[in-house]
């Protein structure tokens, strides 16, 4: 049997003393995609960011290793620097940082805790060329500041942009297809496709089933006040999308647990 | 057209006020004066002798002044500074690590006050002057303007430096003249012998039509403390175009006082930026009188301190006249107990319709124990002008130290990116791109604490 890459056991975190996740497990092997989904207030944006690393979530109980590690203990940059990677659902905008300069600091950071050079900025401007073709970046959005007066589009192509850069393990999206349009969507989900692999893992959060037409995961999670109440193939994704959330509301309550 | 002075600091109310006004300094600094007098020439005697009168006369603010309120000076006024006219311990190399200036740079240096020739890489051609003062002290342009403006009645310090009036810089930039490389004056304290003090004077004089680019440098060395009390005078004539940039990167054991009073005649453009990334206790007085019409002065300050350090920005501008443009923005990046103040007056005189006038002072406080006074003064007689202010205080964003921490950049290099993010607003209106290049190295150096 396969180790997971990431291995959630009953995660229990609140935030401002309310409790959101409700003792959540999930496990995640190597070049998996899997699909959690959920009505709104689930607790999916909860999961992504408790797993980044934000303050403001309090875990309550419950374990989550990421390559056998506890991962609850790390600091943000450690989670990144050993390969988890967020895409935000609302990506900050800082003005003052160019898109280069931050992804040439954030590249060797991870560089430097694996133990390669950096890169120097030559190199950096070629590996940065190749990676904008896969979300089909602007020039120009590379040296703008982080997020600054992007469109909505811009902001997501910039994440997966981002993570296509930090070539991370772990992926995890977060709602990454809110806002977007079809065009826009597309784009993005190409990028996303364009980096899976057999050493490469996703979490794709979303609340519309139309983001996995064009990212087929392997699993569907559905998350219901903050665990996971059903798990299937891609085909649970259709099901809720025919049947709608009310279904897995009414199967929950009258299952008492 | 010759104004009333604005900042008045008249002894006349201290009188009433006595608890403003204090004696304390004023006998070490008169006797230092008496010793410093015996080894001059016999130029400027006069200004000399009745400045040291208004030191006598004055004295000191104490805290209970209203302009000096966060101020303490009883660290400078009480340290027995010594005036040393030896030079010749310093060397190309000291001033070599100094040095934020390309190569095409013209250079001025002064140490504790003295011209030194050797070290100075100026090269002035028949029309253009860029010396030190006391060589030309029987100039034309030097007399008529020398001490004209700087308020030495009111101003204490500007009384003391005036006292002590020997040498600082001279640039004179006759009519038309564009002048494209960049002049430098650098100004080092050298506090490795004894206690050390200096009250260095500058001069600028941009003809009509000129356009120019000058930078101040101030820096110290040595493990004793140094006082650099300094005046610099400018004058823009009609046309002129002048950017200022002064530069502080005294070191933690030195005390700084400056006093720069602008006069700009009718379509003149200065700008200036203000820049202290170092030093115990910085005070700059700003003073910009726009005394003809379509004036436009664009101020910029960047003060970023830690540990005990105080810095002091106090500026005034002064509309006089219709028609000025004047925008002011003061950043502030404090740490530890660090104080800052700032304190911006703007003057809108009765004549002075169609003005803008804007300012802005922003701080970030990067601890609990640090502090940012800050008092924006508009005081405005005409009817028909606009002017703002605003001053904000506040932390780094949350948010976005997270995002860049989620990608892999550790705790203090994201509040290093986000502080140079806010510093760099002010750096990116210095021109001089060499010398923008220098300030943020050293403003991220200040930044990860490695100064």
């Amino acid at each position: 049997m396969k180790t997971p890459i990431l291995e959630i056991r009953n995660l229990q975190t609140g935030v401002e003393g309310k409790q959101i996740l409700n003792g959540l497990s999930l496990s995640v092997n190597a070049g998996e995609v899997h699909a959690i989904m959920g009505p709104n207030g689930s607790g999916k944006s909860t999961l992504a960011s408790v797993l980044a690393g934000k303050a403001e979530y309090e875990v309550t109980g419950g374990d989550v290793k990421f390559f056998g590690e506890s991962l609850l203990e790390m600091s943000p940059e450690d989670r990144a620097r050993k390969g988890l990677f967020l895409a935000f659902q609302y990506p900050v905008e800082i003005p003052g940082v160019s898109n280069a300069n931050f992804l040439k600091t954030a590249v060797n950071e991870i560089r430097k805790s694996k133990g390669l050079q950096p890169m120097d900025s030559k190199e950096f401007l070629l590996f940065m060329k190749e990676k904008m073709k896969i979300v089909e970046m602007d020039k120009n959005m590379t040296q703008r500041s982080v997020n600054e007066g992007f469109s909505g589009g811009e902001k997501k192509r910039n994440e997966v942009f981002q993570m296509a850069m930090l070539e991370p393990q772990l992926g995890i999206l977060d709602e990454t297809d809110s806002g977007l349009d079809i065009d826009a969507l597309r784009i993005v989900a190409n990028g996303v496709n364009a980096l899976r692999g057999p050493e490469r893992s996703f979490l794709v959060i979303t609340h519309y089933q139309r983001l996995l037409d064009y990212i087929v995961p392997d699993y569907v999670h559905v998350l219901y006040k903050g665990r996971i109440v059903r798990s299937g193939g891609k085909e649970l994704a259709l099901e809720l999308e025919e049947k709608g959330y009310d279904w897995i509301r009414n199967e929950t309550e009258n299952v008492k647990v | 057209m010759s104004m009333e002075p604005i900042v008045t600091v008249a002894r006349e109310k201290a009188k009433v006020k006595n608890a403003a006004w204090s004696d304390t300094g004023k006998d070490h600094f008169l006797s230092s004066l008496e010793k410093f007098r015996s080894g001059m020439n016999g130029q400027w005697s006069g200004l000399r002798r009745d400045a040291a009168s208004r030191v006598r006369e004055l004295g000191f603010p104490t805290s209970k002044h209203e302009e000096w309120k966060y101020t303490n000076l009883l660290p400078v006024l009480t340290t027995a500074f010594h005036i040393n006219t030896d030079i010749s311990d310093v060397t190309a190399a000291d001033i070599r690590s100094l040095l934020p200036t390309g190569k095409d740079t013209e250079l001025l240096v002064f140490v504790n006050g003295v011209f030194h020739e050797t070290l100075s890489t100026l090269n002035t051609g028949k029309e253009v002057i860029a010396g030190n003062l006391a060589a030309f002290h029987t100039s034309e342009n030097v007399n008529r303007h020398l001490s004209r403006y700087a308020p030495v009645s009111t101003e204490p310090f500007v009384a003391l430096n005036t006292a002590f009036l020997s040498d600082g810089a001279f640039i004179y930039i006759p009519e038309e003249k564009r002048y494209d490389r960049p002049l430098h004056i650098l100004h080092l304290n050298d506090g490795r012998k004894m206690p050390s003090m200096s009250h260095p004077r500058n001069l600028i004089v941009a003809g009509k039509g000129v356009s120019a680019n000058i930078t101040e440098s101030y820096h110290s060395l040595g493990t004793h403390t140094s006082f650099t009390n300094v005046v610099t005078e400018v004058i823009l004539s009609e046309n002129a175009s002048l950017e200022l940039t002064r530069v502080q990167t005294e070191n933690r054991l030195s005390s700084h006082i400056s006093f720069t009073e602008v006069r700009m005649d009718r379509d003149t453009q200065f700008r200036t930026n203000t820049i202290t990334l170092d030093g115990n206790f910085v005070r700059n007085n700003l003073h910009i009188v726009m005394d003809g019409t379509n004036g436009s002065a664009i101020l910029n300050g960047l003060y970023i301190a830690d540990k005990n350090q105080v810095i002091d920005n106090h500026t005034l501008v002064d509309h006089a006249s219709p028609n000025c443009f004047s925008k002011e923005l003061y950043k502030g990046i404090l740490d530890d107990k660090a104080q800052g103040v700032f304190n911006g007056k703007i003057f809108v005189r009765q004549d002075a319709q169609k003005t803008n006038a804007y300012q802005s002072n922003k701080n970030i406080l990067l601890s609990n124990d640090a502090v940012i006074n800050t008092k924006p003064q508009l005081e405005i007689f005409a009817d028909d002008v606009k002017c703002s202010h605003g001053a904000t205080a506040g932390q780094l964003d949350e948010e976005a130290l997270f995002y860049l921490r989620s990608r892999g950049i550790g705790l203090e290099e994201a509040r290093v990116f986000l502080n140079i993010a806010f510093a760099a607003e002010v750096i990116r209106s210095v021109s001089n791109e060499s010398l923008r290049e220098y300030l943020m190295r050293i403003a991220k150096m200040k930044l990860r604490k490695e100064i």
